[in-house]
């Protein structure tokens, strides 16, 4: 990929922000399909399944994911994309299944353990803690904190002077996410948007390894969505990985290094973006039969126009290369 | 109507051995309800172990006061641990539940004849404040000014009392505005997002069930060693429901909520009592509608009422945020 | 919403005005039955000490026969102290009272030689031997032998699985009793979201209500219970109308709301004490039964029998009218999942209401039950409200026929658990049952599984 196609939306990355060939693309030799091993893989899922009655929720054979790279997860409604979060991250039991991070085996590992290994989740829900101010949430988001001991606590001289660290990453966090004069407000006073940026931000302060963003950018403004996706791309520069949920095909297609497609709990497609809006069986996903709930038109034609317009787009980019 | 001695048993009551009592049972009741949203309708349960640990130890062990107090405190970890441990993983409303059939097991298990000989059954036990008034430093006499006066043994109790009470605020003051706070108050909100930043949430609220019941504990041991006699009849279910009533009078989630909730309270029912106690005894009532036996029954009506009225009209009390109440109501 | 409230605090005031205050008028002849848990056995005579500084232990040997008071003459009570060295026996007088003098204080043993009783009299408890503890400055200890006439009788030593057998029934019937109260605090919950700590006082209601048509005004049992429960059921019907859901609409969060139900219950209980008092009643007809009839290797009495046949019959109806009605459809939906039930067009306020209506009849229904066997008092409801809440958690918080399976085991547990518990002792078994189903499966029998922590 080159420049970013001119007419196509401004979510496109400025140009220093992705140097050509200054890394080499460890996707390159990554087969496109589903449960394709990665070089340097930091989680590894295998045989995850969560059954709810008679409904298969999610059901994935093989899973791999890339370190230090964005992973998109895509796929309809009730793919089993949050569920499939939730059972990686320790806030659901699967009935079968095992899952490594780091080399480190994380079934049967309660929520709180799997976040201090490195793996840090948000909510599609936020969960902003209303009645803390933003800056308390944000002071929560740190590890390793030694006032959070109960007796310790009681000796405020242990903790004061990393309690001001905190305080001071905090400040730069939520510079970055806008949310400065937002500090000391009721989190709860926030706006949606501005509630999944202290979300975000919050994770960000665990300084984690691996983040996994629930649909980050919904109920986003555009511009500061822009600023979000540069800071993501910063953030994998510096060693992070992520994995998000997003149904924004344009954000998908600006920031994923690589693109996985679920559909009724299972793994149908893995890919760059570019083969994966070609994929006769992702845009059978999207609009092929659906076993449950029927979708209404008003769906139908909004999946239709989705997976249309990211055709269209992609033929437009490689007629503008030729 | 003798509205000096009606005013005088107010202002007595504002100060008095009631207000500490629900002072500390309200204190611990804030960390458990107020701090962590831990639904506990059992702190009558914690006063009542705290109580019988000191009483017991004492009258059949024969143990020092001061050895009877740490049992008593022990005692109330135990119980903490005992109902936490089945609940905290579960939601608030099983807390709840099981705290008062705890509360409530414990008292019928004081009251059984088959244990009288350890517990005193239905009649309770005496003779175990000795140490507590052998202790008394302050000469004989009268002290005080305007209503408050007191000999020198009810000195004593208050100011042991109100030291006890000062300490607990400060202790919860230093905890709630520590990282240690900031987790706790956290879990109010979500538990799922404390969990999600790598905290032990279980960890956490057995802490808080622990820390608030010993608070509640000490309340019962200064209940009874004041009183210098326990019966288990004390123990109903009531003492939790002034304890709540205290605490959301004062404001929930405050470190001096508790206490000025207690206080005034307390210096509220002794007006009622007094006003309705004069109306009696000078026919403004008349004695078909109530007499003054039953003027005690309608102080818990009024209770019953005010609590009502309190949540509905001003659940953020005296302390309280307004805004804080409307963020929390989901 | 500021208008309804005075109103309410205005109405409780002119009810404690006008309402018969306490000790007016009691029945006669409250028979010696067995009170509630928690509470001391009603003494007999007070007597005067029959010398100075003598310490007796005494009591009075009275039954029930026919509705009448009976004295049992000539009876022999032993009295030992514990270590042996003290013996003495007396005879019941003419009135049927014994006294004991005693040495001093202490704990000793006094044992009522059944032998010795009337034909066909026996103790109901089959307790010949108790213990007592005589304090020093207390001149009388007295003592009580719950004595019964008839069938009614445990006198007889009888196997284990007569008694198993015969406390099985008594706890299906407790346990009935239990599951008809619960299954209103159970739909409450389920479509409100509710936890009503005051549903006690709706039992107690009932009992109240029927209490009040059947003594003060006079009319037969029969006509007082099924108007105590219509009243009930418009009661409940208001209540939720008038207070409840304006608290709903305001947005008042669901643990205010449950504060609010405590507040409440206090104050209407208080309110009960007040106006019934602090004894236990009991009804004109029926309460006094102590003939009973034998099935098989069981005896019961016709009323308990006639309850155990009337609640099964409403239960059964009650299932069958949330199975195949719409309206009970519709409560099941609500309570299942009440957005779904809503864009379905189920007028969920109406089906809320009507649910209060339902549960409120319903406990009355049991209130009254148990006020006929058990005998009628203010806390009755709220003393029972811990074994419903038991009963509930067990079946499954939420659903209708996990209040009615819970509530059975319950029952049967607190009955049957007297073969080997001391029966003081046997709420408590019932709510360590409670304890213990939380660790095993939180979410009871027939509840849904939820995520848990």
């Amino acid at each position: 990929m080159t420049d970013a196609p001119t007419d196509a939306p401004a979510l496109a990355l400025p140009d220093e922000a992705l140097p050509d060939g200054a890394r080499p693309n460890p996707f390159d030799q990554v087969r496109s399909s589903p449960g394709a091993p990665k070089p340097e893989p930091i989680l590894v899922a295998d045989e995850v399944r969560r059954r709810f009655g008679g409904l298969t929720a999610v059901d994935v054979r093989h899973l791999e994911v890339q370190r230090e790279a964005i992973t998109a997860l895509i796929g309809p409604n009730g793919a089993g994309k949050t569920t499939f979060f939730n059972l990686l991250t320790g806030f659901d039991k699967p009935d079968t299944g095992s899952w490594t991070f780091d080399d480190r085996r994380l079934e049967g590992l309660g929520a709180h353990k799997i976040a201090r290994t490195g793996m840090v989740r948000t909510f599609q829900l936020t969960k902003a803690l209303a009645r803390l101010s933003v800056m308390d949430n944000m002071k929560l988001g740190a590890t390793e904190q030694l006032g959070e001991n109960f007796f310790r606590a009681l000796l405020p001289r242990l903790w004061n002077s990393q309690e001001k660290e905190i305080e001071a990453r905090a400040v730069e966090l939520l510079g970055r996410f806008n949310l400065t004069h937002m500090r000391d407000e009721y989190a709860g006073t926030l706006s949606g948007g501005q509630r999944k940026l202290l979300e975000m931000a919050r994770a960000l302060m665990a300084q984690p390894k691996l983040v996994m963003l629930d649909e980050p950018m919904a109920g986003v403004n555009p511009a500061l969505a822009q600023t979000i996706i540069r800071h993501v791309a910063e953030l994998r520069d510096e060693g992070l990985t992520v994995v998000f949920v997003e149904h924004d095909m344009d954000v998908v297609r600006t920031i994923s290094d690589w693109v996985v497609v679920m559909s009724d709990g299972e793994i149908v497609a893995e890919g760059t973006h570019a083969s994966i809006v070609t994929n006769p069986a992702v845009i059978d996903a999207y609009l092929g039969a659906h076993h449950g709930t029927p979708m209404d038109r008003a769906e139908q034609d909004r999946q239709l126009a989705e997976a249309e317009a990211a055709i269209e787009a992609e033929r437009q980019a490689r007629e503008e290369e030729a | 109507m003798n509205w000096h001695s009606i005013l005088n048993g107010t202002l007595r009551a504002l100060v008095g051995r009631e207000a500490i009592i629900y002072s500390l049972a309200a204190i611990g009741l804030n960390v458990h309800f107020g701090y962590t949203g831990l639904l506990n309708f059992g702190q009558v349960g914690f006063m009542a172990i705290g109580a019988y640990g000191v009483a017991i130890s004492v009258t059949t062990w024969d143990v020092p006061l001061i050895v009877g107090v740490l049992i008593g405190v022990g005692a109330a970890v135990c119980l903490a641990l005992l109902l936490g441990i089945p609940t905290l993983r579960l939601r608030a409303d099983y807390l709840a539940i099981v705290t008062i059939a705890a509360s409530e097991i414990f008292r019928f298990m004081m009251s059984a004849p088959s244990w009288r000989d350890v517990t005193g059954g239905s009649d309770g036990l005496t003779g175990f404040a000795g140490d507590f008034f052998d202790a008394n430093p302050i000469p004989g006499g009268d002290y005080g000014f305007g209503p408050w006066h007191y000999s020198a043994r009810d000195l004593w109790i208050l100011s042991v009392g109100w030291v006890a009470v000062l300490l607990a605020v400060l202790l919860v003051r230093m905890l709630m505005h520590s990282p240690w706070g900031r987790i706790v108050k956290a879990i109010r909100e979500d538990e799922d997002a404390v969990r999600s930043l790598g905290k032990n949430v279980y960890s956490y609220k057995m802490q808080s069930l622990v820390l608030g019941g010993v608070i509640g504990a000490v309340g019962g041991m200064f209940w009874m060693i004041t009183q210098a006699s326990i019966t288990p009849g004390s123990f109903s279910t009531i003492p939790t429901f002034y304890a709540y009533a205290a605490l959301i009078l004062g404001g929930m989630a405050r470190v001096w909520g508790p206490v000025v909730g207690a206080m005034i309270f307390w210096a509220l029912l002794a007006f009622t009592q007094g006003i309705l106690d004069e109306a009696v005894a000078n026919d403004l009532i008349p004695s078909s509608i109530m007499d003054s036996n039953q003027a005690g029954n309608v102080r818990f009506i009024l209770v019953g009422i005010g609590l009502v009225l309190l949540m509905v009209y001003r659940p953020q009390g005296i302390f309280g945020d307004r805004r804080e109440i409307a963020l929390g109501e989901r | 919403m500021r208008r309804l409230v005075v109103a309410l605090v205005a109405a409780s005031a002119v009810g404690m005005a006008l309402a018969p205050g306490a000790g007016a008028q009691a029945p006669g002849g409250t028979p010696t039955t067995a009170a509630p848990p928690g509470a001391t056995p009603t003494t007999a005579a007070t007597g005067e000490a029959p010398a100075e500084d003598a310490l007796i232990v005494s009591g009075n040997l009275r039954y029930e026969q026919d509705d009448e008071a009976q004295t049992v003459e000539g009876a022999t009570v032993t009295v030992e102290s514990a270590d042996g060295e003290f013996s003495e026996s007396v005879e019941s007088d003419a009135d049927g009272r014994f006294e004991v003098p005693v040495p001093g204080p202490g704990t000793y043993t006094i044992t009522l030689d059944e032998e010795t009783l009337p034909e066909d009299v026996g103790l109901r408890n089959e307790r010949p031997s108790l213990d007592v503890r005589v304090r020093e400055g207390r001149a009388n200890t007295p003592v009580l032998f719950p004595l019964g006439f008839g069938d009614d009788v445990g006198r007889n030593v009888s196997s284990t699985l007569d008694r198993f057998l015969r406390l099985t029934v008594q706890g299906l019937r407790f346990g009935l009793i239990i599951a008809m109260c619960a299954i209103g605090l159970s739909l409450i919950f389920g479509t409100t979201r509710l936890t009503n700590f005051s549903h006690g006082e709706l039992v107690t209601f009932g009992a109240l209500m029927a209490y009040l048509f059947n003594v003060t005004f006079g009319w037969h049992i029969l006509i007082a219970a099924p108007l105590a429960i219509l009243v009930a059921t418009l009661v409940g019907s208001a209540f939720d109308r008038f207070f409840w859901r304006p608290l709903r609409n305001r947005g008042t969060g669901l643990i205010a709301m449950l504060v609010i139900s405590i507040g409440v219950g206090i104050a209407v209980r208080y309110t009960y004490n007040l106006q019934f008092g602090g004894f236990n009643r009991a009804y004109r007809q029926y309460s006094l039964q102590t003939e009973g009839l034998e099935l098989g290797p069981v005896t019961i009495v016709p009323r308990d029998l006639f309850g155990m046949v009337l609640s099964i019959l409403v239960l059964v109806g009650v299932a069958l009218f949330l199975q195949r009605t719409r309206t009970g459809k519709a409560m099941r939906a609500v309570a299942d999942n009440r957005d779904l039930a809503e864009s379905s067009g189920v007028d969920v306020d109406r089906v809320i209401n009507l649910v209060w209506a339902a549960g409120a009849g319903l406990a009355a229904l049991g209130g009254i039950l148990q006020g006929l066997s058990e005998q009628v008092s203010w806390q009755m409801g709220f003393q029972l409200l811990l074994l419903m809440f038991a009963g509930v958690t067990l079946g499954g918080l939420g659903t209708a026929y996990g209040a009615l399976v819970g509530s059975m085991v319950v029952g049967m547990v607190v009955e049957v658990s007297t073969l080997v518990i001391p029966s003081e002792f046997k709420t408590v078994t019932a709510l360590f049952i409670l304890i213990l189903i939380l660790l095993v499966r939180p979410q009871g029998i027939l509840g849904q599984a939820e995520r848990v922590g």
